[in-house]
């Protein structure tokens, strides 16, 4: 019998070109993600040594970072301008397919790949973002690249990596009501730390997640980054193949069944060993906040904010510190009774059509708070179809949100959708870092369904108890 | 790419944890499409104010600390977002080296394509350099050759550094006119594989 081997081992040795001693693997990459932000310098490297893109095939472009929301084809900015224009011309001179800003395939690039079922179980993908991790929902090897491994995997269809340790994030028994995959992640996250996963390549098991749904999987995923690991993905199931039958890009009738066939091979053999284990309980669980600067700075909606004295170490408590002058806070203070000015749902981690359907359960009937501007931005052009055929704009805009366009948005403000300074944001979005969404603008990350909640009262409150009260 | 064999250099130090790369270069400066021109940015939200005047409490912004070419950090250094202006911009500002007690994976692996050394020293060794680096004037060298960093008063240590990359920066390859000698297994992979 074979030793058992997890899904990260088998994708690996899959995708091994070239392997000697003393260098990293020579790995194939499968699908290239390409957006405008972090490939212009890339194309320019292979027109300077006069490189071909290799497979354009395997290589797909869309136009996300950048993109206005009210009106997505004028763009004010001419830098942000030229960035979307240089990606055009790249494409139509490397014979790139591109979902442009026209185009119904549009939108934030980790959103629409499993939308057009190009991300599959056992491939290997790379795009010049970090939250690539997303797409390891699927059972693919997903990771973030910078520009020149951009450059370097358009023209050989490969990179140089060396082989990840492996780490198993095990979620015991099942959420509570009201409790979503976004807390699930930021709760890892609050207990184990920013860096737990540097090094290694996760992957997520247990019941709660097997109990997910694959837009749920996605967001546990996609902030995979923010606890240091590169990648993080999910052995593909029944739910998987679901999601996938009839999309796109993935094989038809016979053949589907046959790549079913192959993905099933994937999931990790019963007693394989991971470098690591470590393990959380699904039912301890709360809605999550974060208070501070980075999204491990996070606590439940029922607690208080954090004191420099609960710790020893001088480094802690002078990070504590610069948090909290930072967001505004005081030491002890619980995080429900923080007013906020601001509240955003999009993202590539809470942006698809079961985020919004959720969020817009929670107001229905309900007004957003006189004291906060609230919008909405799909994660993409189809996810915002969708949602208005079903009529949730409607209930977005009768609340007094914003239903805004497609694209990354507020999430990191490269387009006119910025937070201004001191002012504070319940954001879907994955980061909280200083500056994110404007300078100055201070940040708390949330599940939809929790920034939905802020939205009507103006402040932090649990959806658990919110949602149970009756609609005046 | 430029080879970096030995260096010798003055040291700022920044001694923060967790630096995310949102930091390093705010998003505002990645509309651009060119590869240089970065290193005016570099912590800009950090290093100036509201009114674009540079914060004199800024390390990086002490006449002392002028022309440092080692940049010495909290763990987690570069953590956050793939962007590889972020070592764009911390080698335009002057930076050779970084030291720190931890990076996060995409940032050191983008430091490698841009020739710049990041150095993973153990926190104790950190935290001494962070120290003597207070006083002005305090340089130290770095052989990765031999994989040490030493200074005039006899503080030194070795530090670890897989082969390859080791290799990329002594070099200063051109990474994909090296892989594209590897064609022929390219092509027998594609060949052979399922897809």
């Amino acid at each position: 019998m074979q030793t058992p081997k997890t899904i990260i081992e088998k994708i690996w040795e899959q995708h091994v070109v070239h392997r000697e001693e003393g260098k990293p693997d020579l790995l194939y990459i499968d699908l290239h993600l390409v957006h405008e932000v972090t490939s212009p310098q890339a194309f320019d490297g292979l027109r300077l040594n006069g490189r071909k893109v290799r497979r354009p095939d395997l290589t797909f472009a869309t136009m996300d970072h950048n993109i206005p929301t009210r009106q997505r084809q004028v763009i004010h900015d001419p830098i942000s301008k030229k960035q979307i224009d240089t990606l055009v011309q790249n494409c139509r001179e490397f014979g790139i397919t591109l979902a442009d800003l026209h185009h119904p395939d549009n939108g934030i690039v980790h959103v629409i790949g499993p939308e057009l079922g190009l991300t599959q179980p056992g491939k290997t993908i790379v795009c010049g973002d970090s939250h690539t991790s997303t797409h390891g929902a699927f059972g693919a090897l997903a990771f973030g690249i910078g520009t020149s491994e951009v450059e370097h995997v358009l023209a050989t269809q490969t990179l140089w990596q060396a082989k990840p340790k492996t780490l198993n994030v095990k979620v015991n028994g099942r959420l509570g009501t009201g409790v979503t995959a976004k807390d699930l992640i930021l709760a890892i996250i609050a207990k184990f730390g920013v860096k737990f996963g540097t090094g290694y390549v996760v992957e997520y098991t247990g019941e709660a997640i097997r109990a997910m749904s694959m837009e749920e999987r996605m967001t546990v995923c996609n902030m995979s980054i923010e606890g240091g690991a590169r990648a993080g993905l999910i052995s593909p199931d029944e739910t998987t193949f679901n999601y996938l039958r009839g999309r796109r890009y993935v094989p038809q009738g016979a053949a589907f069944e046959e790549a079913v066939a192959r993905w099933k091979a994937l999931a990790t053999d019963e007693g394989a060993i991971y470098d690591e284990v470590i393990e959380i309980n699904a039912d301890e669980v709360a809605p999550q906040v974060t208070w501070g600067t980075n999204p491990g700075m996070c606590i439940p909606v029922t607690a208080n904010v954090p004191s420099p004295d609960d710790t020893d170490k001088p480094n802690e408590k002078e990070e504590i510190q610069r948090a909290l002058e930072y967001m505004g806070l005081k030491a002890g203070q619980p995080i429900s009774s923080v007013k906020i000015d601001h509240v955003f749902i999009g993202s590539c981690t809470n942006s698809r059509l079961s985020d919004l359907r959720k969020a817009a359960e929670v107001i229905r009937g309900r007004k957003v708070s006189p004291s906060v501007t609230a919008i909405v931005v799909p994660g993409s052009f189809s996810v915002k179809l969708a949602a208005e055929q079903e009529g949730l704009d409607q209930v977005f805009k009768e609340a007094g949100f914003e239903w805004r366009e497609a694209g990354c948005s507020m999430c990191l403000g490269m387009n006119d959708d910025i937070i201004p300074s001191g002012e504070r944001c319940a954001s879907t979005s994955n980061r909280n870092f200083e500056g994110r969404q404007g300078k100055g603008a201070r940040t708390h990350l949330v599940s939809p369904e929790m920034a939905a909640a802020a939205a009507i009262t103006g402040r932090f409150v649990d959806v658990r108890t919110f949602t149970a009260q009756e609609v005046r | 790419m430029e080879p970096l064999r030995i260096h010798q250099g003055l040291v700022v130090p920044l001694n923060r944890p967790n630096i995310d790369t949102d930091q390093i270069i705010p998003k505002q400066f990645l509309k651009r499409i060119e590869r240089s021109g970065f290193g005016q940015f570099l912590f800009y939200n950090w290093r100036f104010d509201d009114q674009g005047n540079p914060r004199p409490d800024f390390p990086l912004n002490a006449p002392q600390y002028k022309g440092a070419s080692i940049l010495v950090a909290g763990e987690n250094f570069g953590c956050g977002s793939s962007r590889e202006h972020a070592p764009w911009a911390v080698q335009d500002f002057g930076f050779k080296v970084i030291i720190a007690p931890s990076y996060a994976d995409i940032f050191k692996n983008n430091c490698v394509k841009n020739g710049i050394l990041a150095i993973q020293a153990n926190e104790e060794q950190v935290q001494i350099i962070m120290k003597k680096a207070e006083t002005e004037g305090y340089t130290v060298t770095v052989n990765l050759e031999e994989q040490v960093v030493y200074d005039h008063d006899g503080f030194e240590f070795h530090f670890e550094i897989a082969p390859y990359p080791k290799e990329m920066l002594l070099n200063g390859w051109d990474e994909i006119g090296v892989t594209l000698t590897y064609e022929e297994k390219i092509k027998q992979y594609e060949l052979s594989s399922i897809r």
